[in-house]
């Protein structure tokens, strides 16, 4: 019994579609963000197991790349979660609504 | 300032219970003279075995065995080989040693939480002229013990239009951080339980993982004093944490490690603590502890006098015992850290040769949480605004210009080839004059000026009370 | 990567991320949602601990669990007449059906490709005893244009915020909203 990249990727995937899902499905602009939050962690996780699995590289620190790209996208992920919700709120104050069925005009 | 003598006060019965009352020597004195034999006896027997052991520590016989008792860690590595030998895989030394290790954090953490609220009441009682709780037991040491009989006694109630789910699992999740955090905290040279390179960041990810527990407390107790005291905690601790990084990546920048060891180490070999090195940061560091484990003076998440007890208004039983019993260890959790980072961790200027290093580290980390005490018997409480204006507009940009110059500082340590102590010397002195400095800079910069309403000058404590104002009293000076 | 210890704890940490992030799905409270979402992460963080990333497992925690968790609470607590509803809207049935294609084409070509990876004893070898320093000179050599760029990036972020939940009105009397988290409790007891 051995754990190999596709088992990974394939945890990856799953948890890429869940958040496919929820951001597509939600009414709130907040549980929208958490899908899309999920599909930040999915590819964190692919690239952080790309970078221990792969053969591509053999070189002693070339692997650590996949880390850096995961630190770009914590920093991404971190100043969209912040814009976002502040726009939430702006949103609310308003709309009086974060229902995304109903915020349906581009300018008020 | 004029020298007059304080008015002799009414004694209520009270007060005159505590003025008839002699001092602990006088305690002593009294005691039966067997007593005092045996406890000459173990004095002096301690005495001859410290001794001894110095001699043989001296002596060099006991450098690198598991029996050395200065440092637990090596006996723990010998054991781990033996078990490797047995042949039975790596899996039975690795549950083992972490099981003992884990038993040993816990049974620490759990004798110190029986006799910390015992300390920290009669201590308060101190600073306040009263006597403590004295009943239970001798001293009334027993106290906590009774305390807790009363709380697991006591019935567990659910408010009606509770979440029951997310109210359950509070008082466990906030428990789990406080315990988790103890891991890195070295206490002699192989004596952590994670020896991990991420160490500083452990401790800092783990410790914010808190401030989700205490909003489902407040979220799920359907009370708005509850929810009050967990948003006022969430903002706060948000608030807060940016300071408490900033001031230990100086730390950091200065050891150029994240392992708490090495940070340890750095300190030692260099015979110099960081508190000298960087005074702004160890001022950052503890102020914004005192917020981020809600003790006096940023109490304001269970500010009695506004709302009832914050967060945990709702839980009663041992749901609330657990809370409490968490605000007590994260006290004794930040004694250690600030030990670790500021004053030096398990070295004691070579006297960690001598004694057994975790015991340093003890007396370190219960002298922190004997400030803390003493600042909660002292300060008033601030008001949420003041709160965060003071994380927002004062601590967080002057931690950015403190980065720049220890960054500076840092490069020129690297390239300057001097004795130790002239460079961490000179930086010592430039950082101190740098700091007072700064905070009144800055402190004029965004508007703050001392409201002068008494130019006579304040009055000293001992004029107004504490424990010399009580001795005048007794002594009728 | 075949130690019984990592194996089970690949299908725990795994486990618990995947019906982690599927309870934020089907969770009719946007607050139990929250709840799970922060499982869901901390899961992440002890997968990214099983290869060996300590760092990034480190900076998940802080910065997911510890800081976007605390974000996403302030704010569906900010906006009461949600009320905290994690209900579907009219796109459920074509959102779900897209989630699973897209993680069923993951999954189909996770399995089917025959990856170049390593394996036994050139997967131990490349077991990153130490990350920090070596993403630190990646971070500050290779990559340091982008990392300049993250940096401006996370000062826009900052000013945005500050600027989106600046109530005009409200700016010359209030003083302290400086970050969305100082803003909203200002904005709560006023309430």
């Amino acid at each position: 019994m051995t754990v190999t990249l596709a088992h990974y990727l394939v945890v990856s995937g799953l948890i890429f579609g869940i958040g496919v899902a929820i951001a597509l499905s939600k009414r709130n602009v907040v549980a929208v963000l958490m899908g899309v939050e999920l599909m930040l962690n999915a590819s964190n996780l692919a690239f952080l197991a790309f970078s221990r699995f792969s053969g591509a590289f053999q070189e002693g620190t070339e692997p650590l790349a996949g880390h850096t790209f995961v630190v770009f996208v914590l920093t991404v992920a971190a100043a969209e979660a912040a814009v976002a919700l502040a726009m939430a709120v702006l949103i609310y104050r308003h709309r009086e609504t974060v229902d995304l069925d109903r915020i349906s005009v581009l300018r008020w | 300032m004029s020298d007059q003598p304080v008015p002799r006060r009414p004694a209520t019965p009270m007060a005159q219970q505590i003025l008839d009352r002699g001092s602990l020597l006088d305690d002593a004195k009294r005691l039966p003279s067997g007593v005092k034999a045996a406890g000459a006896v173990f004095a002096l027997g301690f005495l001859a075995v410290n001794v001894a052991i110095a001699y043989i520590v001296i002596d060099g016989r006991l450098d690198g065995h598991w029996y050395d008792f200065r440092d637990l860690g090596n006996a723990i590595a010998q054991l781990r080989t033996e078990l490797d030998d047995t042949g039975t895989g790596p899996w039975l030394s690795y549950w083992v040693t972490g099981l003992i290790g884990g038993v040993a954090i816990l049974s620490f953490l759990g004798g110190f939480l029986l006799i910390g609220s015992w300390i920290e009441r009669r201590l308060l009682a101190r600073f306040q002229i009263r006597m403590g709780p004295n009943r239970v037991g001798p001293f009334g040491l027993l106290q906590p013990l009774a305390d807790a009989l009363k709380l697991m006694q006591k019935e567990v109630l659910i408010p009606i239009g509770a979440d029951r789910l997310l109210f359950f699992l509070p008082p466990i999740l906030v428990f789990i951080p406080a315990m988790l955090a103890w891991g890195p905290v070295p206490w002699a040279p192989n004596m952590a339980y994670l020896d991990i390179n991420v160490g500083l960041l452990y401790v800092i990810s783990i410790t914010s993982l808190s401030v989700l527990a205490i909003w489902m407390a407040g979220w799920s107790s359907n009370n708005h004093y509850a929810l009050l005291g967990a948003m006022r905690t969430v903002a706060m601790m948000v608030s807060y944490e940016i300071p408490i990084s900033l001031s230990l990546l100086v730390v950091v920048l200065l050891t150029g490690s994240l392992n708490l060891n090495e940070i340890v180490a750095w300190q030692g070999s260099h015979n110099v603590w960081m508190a000298f090195l960087l005074p702004f940061s160890m001022f950052t560091f503890f102020f914004s502890s005192t917020a981020e484990i809600n003790r006096t003076p940023n109490d304001i998440a269970e500010a009695e006098s506004e709302i009832v007890a914050g967060f945990h208004t709702e839980y009663s039983g041992m749901k609330a015992g657990l809370f409490l019993a968490v605000e007590l260890g994260n006290a004794l959790l930040v004694g250690a850290l600030f030990a670790t980072f500021f004053l030096g961790g398990y070295t004691m200027f070579g006297l960690e040769e001598w004694v057994p290093p975790y015991l340093i580290l003890a007396v370190k980390a219960t002298t922190g949480y004997f400030f803390f005490i003493w600042l909660r018997g002292t300060l008033p409480r601030f008001r949420i605004d003041q709160l965060m204006t003071f994380a927002w507009k004062y601590l967080i940009p002057l931690s950015i210009a403190n980065v720049l110059i220890v960054a500076v500082e840092a490069t020129i340590a690297a390239r300057w080839e001097a004795e130790g102590i002239v460079i961490y010397g000179s930086f010592a002195l430039v950082n101190l004059a740098l700091t007072v400095y700064a905070v009144r800079a800055w402190a004029r910069v965004i508007g703050y000026s001392a409201e002068l309403e008494h130019p006579e000058g304040p009055r000293t404590a001992d004029r107004i009370g504490g424990l010399k104002a009580a001795r005048q009293i007794r002594t009728g000076a | 990567m075949d130690s019984t210890g990592i194996v089970i704890a690949f299908y725990v940490l795994s486990a618990i991320t995947v019906a982690s992030a599927l309870s934020v799905f089907v969770m009719r409270n946007l607050v139990h949602a929250i709840v799970f979402l922060v499982m869901a992460f901390i899961g992440m963080a002890g997968l990214f601990v099983t290869l060996s990333a300590d760092f990034i497992a480190v900076a998940q925690i802080l910065i997911y669990a510890g800081a976007i968790s605390v974000l996403l609470v302030f704010a569906v607590m900010l906006t009461p007449l949600a009320s905290r509803n994690n209900g579907n809207s009219l796109y459920v049935g074509p959102g779900a059906l897209l989630g699973a294609a897209i993680a069923a084409i993951v999954v189909f070509t996770a399995v089917d490709v025959q990856w170049n990876e390593l394996t036994g004893a050139a997967l131990e070898a490349r077991a990153f005893p130490d990350t920090i320093a070596t993403i630190g000179d990646l971070l500050l050599g290779r990559h340091v244009l982008a990392f300049e760029v993250a940096s401006v990036l996370l000062l826009f972020a900052l000013l945005g915020a500050i600027v989106l939940v600046t109530d005009r009105g409200a700016a010359e009397t209030s003083e302290d909203a400086e970050d969305p988290a100082a803003a909203g409790v200002t904005t709560e007891e006023a309430r």
